[in-house]
Parts: structure tokens; C-alpha cells; sequence
């Protein structure tokens, strides 16, 4: 396969970018997006190019880091991480436009690598739950009905790639945070500090400088993990009743 | 942010992305259910002349002696308002919050999951709140007047809407249109933002916004359409 490549290019957090154009011949369909990449990058190289800085860890599909806007959508056509995206997917002779992550929020630092720091600061601000340490508990001692742990679970999965944020017309974070305080708030573990969580990630996420969702569904429809829209719907419940409570701690 | 108290972060939250659009899910619903009541009213207008004044007479005199002549139809004229700046209010917030939020826009897009009334809900409501002011001016207070001003709100309604006027009919029936796609997202997310959503539900969610913003398009083009076909005279 012979693709062209739009690539945005930005040296460094305060370059301004420009969009770059590159042909990358006899592209296997069995590649992954990366590895195309990484063919690209060894040309660059060995032309004394820059390579495309892009973020990647496990290529497994489970650690997150990838991912970037190809062709308008996060993760590209497929709704998995772009690691697993393989360029059987595309036609010989397409043309491909990769850009990064684009929200306030995630700053690009280099070429498609962006800061996804506020998820960890959102994740900082009331992720977790207060645990005694000491040894494990017995698995049975806390029962947690069949349904609640399978919601739990789903929400769990996230990656927190960022792809909801990238494909979210408000370049909102709410699907993460709201995954996140749905995994938290289904499990008796989670309980304590269920209605103060809420209230701190929401406020943590608007700090950030995250939009605000209306519900469009569009980062649902790009996460790979498939986190359920829903999450939203019990982030705002547990917000509103929150609120309602009255409780200062 | 990790040493403020709770209290604080209360109060920060009341004002947060989350809390504006809970009250522009409540304040939608107001005016959903104002526009049910106010189909009913129009559909009076197939009633004939006298049924049709006689309710708008009704309307005025709901509540009285408790109430002063007018006064029921004040307090619901007033709480809509209310309800109309609330709503635009949290519209606005969330719109300029979300321009800033992706300061950088894509060179590529594709819609995903968006449809079409989801992604015009900020247009759409610029257009519904135009015809708002444009359709008090003409039928409530009658400064416009395209066919003669009259005290019959039903002499009114017909005056409007002869077939010589049809750029009033078409103004009405594009704007309602749009009030239907408006509802058609906006139904769904008002029910999500409160917390109904949950993924068995989703299919019911839909079928209801859809079933509502369909049921209260047509009821809304009825009356114009028909005055302008001569079907209502």
C-alpha cells in the first residue's frame, strides 16, 4: 500500500504547528497504525529529518497512551486504541490526516504527544477511596450485588486515553470523570467518600478548563473501551444529590 | 485544591458545568410543558371563533376572585421568563466555555454519533429565541399585525395567517421545525443531565423525546397551515 500522510507538526508547546505532508510506500495491511509510523520515522531518520514524536507504551491496546485524531476521529475508524488500528483498514492511494488530542486541557508538548496531566489532576482530586492497609481482606467479607460490580467493572476499564475529550465537540472530560465516579460509586468500598468525590472531580474537571458536556455521545462512540454513556447520567444524580444533602464532609 | 475545605467546594460546585446544565434541563422541562398546554390552546382554534376566544377569555380569568382578572397568567408569564433567561443563560456559559476549551480547531472532522438536531441545538435556540419575540409582537401584544389588528385572539391567529402572508406561515413552520429538532436532543439530555439514563433505558429515552418533539410539531403546524390553506376561516 503507498499512503499519504498529513501530520501535524509542532516542535515544541509554544510553536505555532503546521499540518505536513509525507509519502510513506509499501505500507503492509498487516501493520498497525504505529509500526506505519515507525516506518515513517526511520525514512525521516535516515533522511536527517525529525521523526513524528506520538506517544505509544504496551501496543496492546490497554495502557492508554496512543492515540491520535485520524481523519476527524479519535482513534481513527475503528473503535479500538490506535495501537490496534492496522492500515488494512485503508485503501492504497488514501490520504490520511493524524493531528493531535485538541483541547485546552491537553496542551500539545510536540508534534501528536499532548499533556494529559488534568486527568491525573481530576483523578487526584477525589479518585480514590480511604482503604485500611494491613493484609488482604477475605474476597467474601464485603458482598457487592452481581449487577452493581458488573457496572462497576465496565466503568472501570477505562483507559483514560483521552479520547472522549478529542472527540467531544465541547472538548469536554466528562466521560472519564464520570467513569470514574461510577466505578467508585457502585461499590460499598466507594461509599464514605461517595458524595465528596463527585463534588471534587466535577470541580476539579471545570478547573481544568474541560468543556461541559451536552450529551451528544460522540465520546462514547469513539472510547475503545466502551464506556457506557449512562456513566454521565449517574455523575450528574450523585452531583445534584450531592448538592442536595447538604453534607460539608 | 487539596487543602479546601468541602464547604467551599460545595459552593464552587453549585456553579459548575454539571450544575449549569441541571438547570437548563429543569427550566427545559418548564417549557416543554408549557408548550404541551400551549398545542392545546392552538388546536381550539378547529373549535371555531367562540370556543377558541373563550378559552383565551378563560386563561385571564383562572383564579379569580382569589386571584386579580389576568393574575394566573401573569404568575406562568412570569416563571417563563424566569425560565427562557435561566435557560439562555447556561446556554451561553456552556457554549463560550466550550469555544475556549478546544482553542485549536481539527483540519479533519467526522460526525460519529451526532445528529443533526444534536449538533444545531445552539443555533436552533438562537432562531427559537427570535420567533419567540417576533411571535409575542404579533399575535400576544399585536403590534404586528400582517392581516389587521383585532381583540379576538382568534380573528388574530386567521388575520395572520392568510395565504397572502406566506412568508409569516413559512417563518412559523421553519422555526417550529426547529423547535421540533431542539426538543429532540434537548428532551433526551434534559432526562440524562437528571440522572434517568441508564443504558436499558436508552432506547425508551429516545422514543419518548422523539415521540414528544414530533406529537408538538405537527400540533404546532396545524393551525397555521390550515388558516393558510383556507381550511380555517
Amino acid at each position: 500500500m503507498n499512503i499519504t500522510l498529513r501530520v501535524w507538526r509542532q516542535k515544541g508547546p509554544d510553536d505555532k504547528g503546521r499540518m505536513v505532508t509525507y509519502q510513506v510506500p509499501d505500507v503492509s495491511p498487516d501493520m498497525s497504525f504505529l509500526e506505519m509510523l515507525d516506518v515513517l520515522n526511520e525514512k525521516l531518520q535516515l533522511e536527517g529529518e525529525e521523526p513524528v514524536a506520538f506517544d505509544h507504551d504496551c501496543r496492546e491496546g490497554i495502557c492508554g497512551a496512543c492515540g491520535v485524531v485520524i481523519d476527524g476521529e479519535a482513534h481513527g475508524p475503528e473503535t479500538t486504541t490506535t495501537c490496534q488500528l492496522h492500515m488494512r483498514s485503508f485503501k492504497d492511494g488514501d490520504t490520511i490526516t493524524v493531528e493531535p488530542w485538541r483541547a485546552k486541557a491537553f496542551p500539545v508538548i510536540k508534534d501528536l504527544v499532548v499533556d494529559r496531566g488534568a486527568f491525573d489532576r481530576i483523578i487526584q482530586a477525589g479518585g480514590y477511596i480511604s482503604a485500611p492497609t494491613g493484609t488482604a481482606p477475605d474476597a467474601h467479607a464485603m458482598p457487592v450485588p452481581k449487577a452493581d460490580a458488573d457496572r462497576a467493572f465496565d466503568a472501570a476499564t477505562c483507559i483514560g486515553c483521552g479520547a472522549c475529550v478529542a472527540a467531544c465537540p465541547n472538548a469536554s472530560g466528562m466521560l472519564f470523570t464520570a467513569a470514574k465516579v461510577t466505578h467508585l460509586g457502585m461499590l460499598p468500598q466507594g461509599q464514605p467518600e461517595r458524595q465528596a468525590r463527585v463534588i471534587k472531580m466535577v470541580n476539579q474537571h471545570d478547573e481544568e478548563d474541560f468543556g461541559g458536556c451536552t450529551n451528544i455521545g460522540e465520546c462514547a462512540a469513539v472510547c475503545p473501551k466502551g464506556i457506557p454513556l449512562d456513566t454521565i447520567s449517574q455523575l450528574n444524580r450523585d452531583l445534584l444529590g450531592a448538592l442536595a444533602s447538604g453534607r460539608t464532609e | 485544591m487539596a487543602n479546601s475545605t468541602l464547604t467551599k467546594q460545595r459552593s464552587e460546585a453549585l456553579g459548575s458545568t454539571v450544575a449549569l446544565k441541571s438547570a437548563m434541563a429543569v427550566t427545559g422541562v418548564i417549557l416543554v410543558l408549557f408548550l404541551v398546554v400551549h398545542m392545546y390552546g392552538n388546536l381550539n382554534v378547529f373549535a371555531g371563533q367562540a370556543a377558541f376566544d373563550n378559552y383565551s377569555h378563560h386563561l385571564r380569568v383562572i383564579g379569580e376572585p382569589m386571584l386579580p382578572h389576568g393574575g394566573f397568567l401573569w404568575i406562568v408569564r412570569v416563571v417563563l421568563l424566569a425560565s427562557v433567561l435561566i435557560h439562555i443563560y447556561a446556554a451561553v456559559a456552556l457554549w463560550r466555555r466550550a469555544g475556549a476549551a478546544r482553542p485549536v480547531r481539527y483540519q479533519a472532522t467526522k460526525r460519529v454519533q451526532r445528529s443533526y438536531s444534536s449538533y444545531t441545538m445552539r443555533y436552533g435556540g438562537v432562531l427559537i429565541a427570535l420567533f419567540v419575540v417576533f411571535h409575542i409582537l404579533h399575535l400576544t401584544t399585536n403590534h404586528i399585525a400582517p392581516g389587521g389588528a383585532s381583540d379576538s385572539p382568534y380573528e388574530r391567529f386567521v388575520n395572520g395567517f392568510q395565504p397572502e402572508f406566506w412568508y409569516v406561515t413559512l417563518f412559523y413552520v421553519l422555526t417550529v421545525i426547529a423547535v421540533g429538532f431542539h426538543l429532540r436532543h434537548g428532551i433526551w439530555s434534559a432526562l440524562t443531565t437528571l440522572g434517568a439514563n441508564r443504558q436499558s433505558r436508552q432506547r425508551s429515552l429516545n422514543i419518548i423525546a422523539t415521540a414528544i418533539a414530533f406529537v408538538l410539531t405537527v400540533g404546532f403546524l396545524l393551525g397555521p397551515l390550515s388558516v393558510t390553506l383556507g381550511l380555517v376561516e
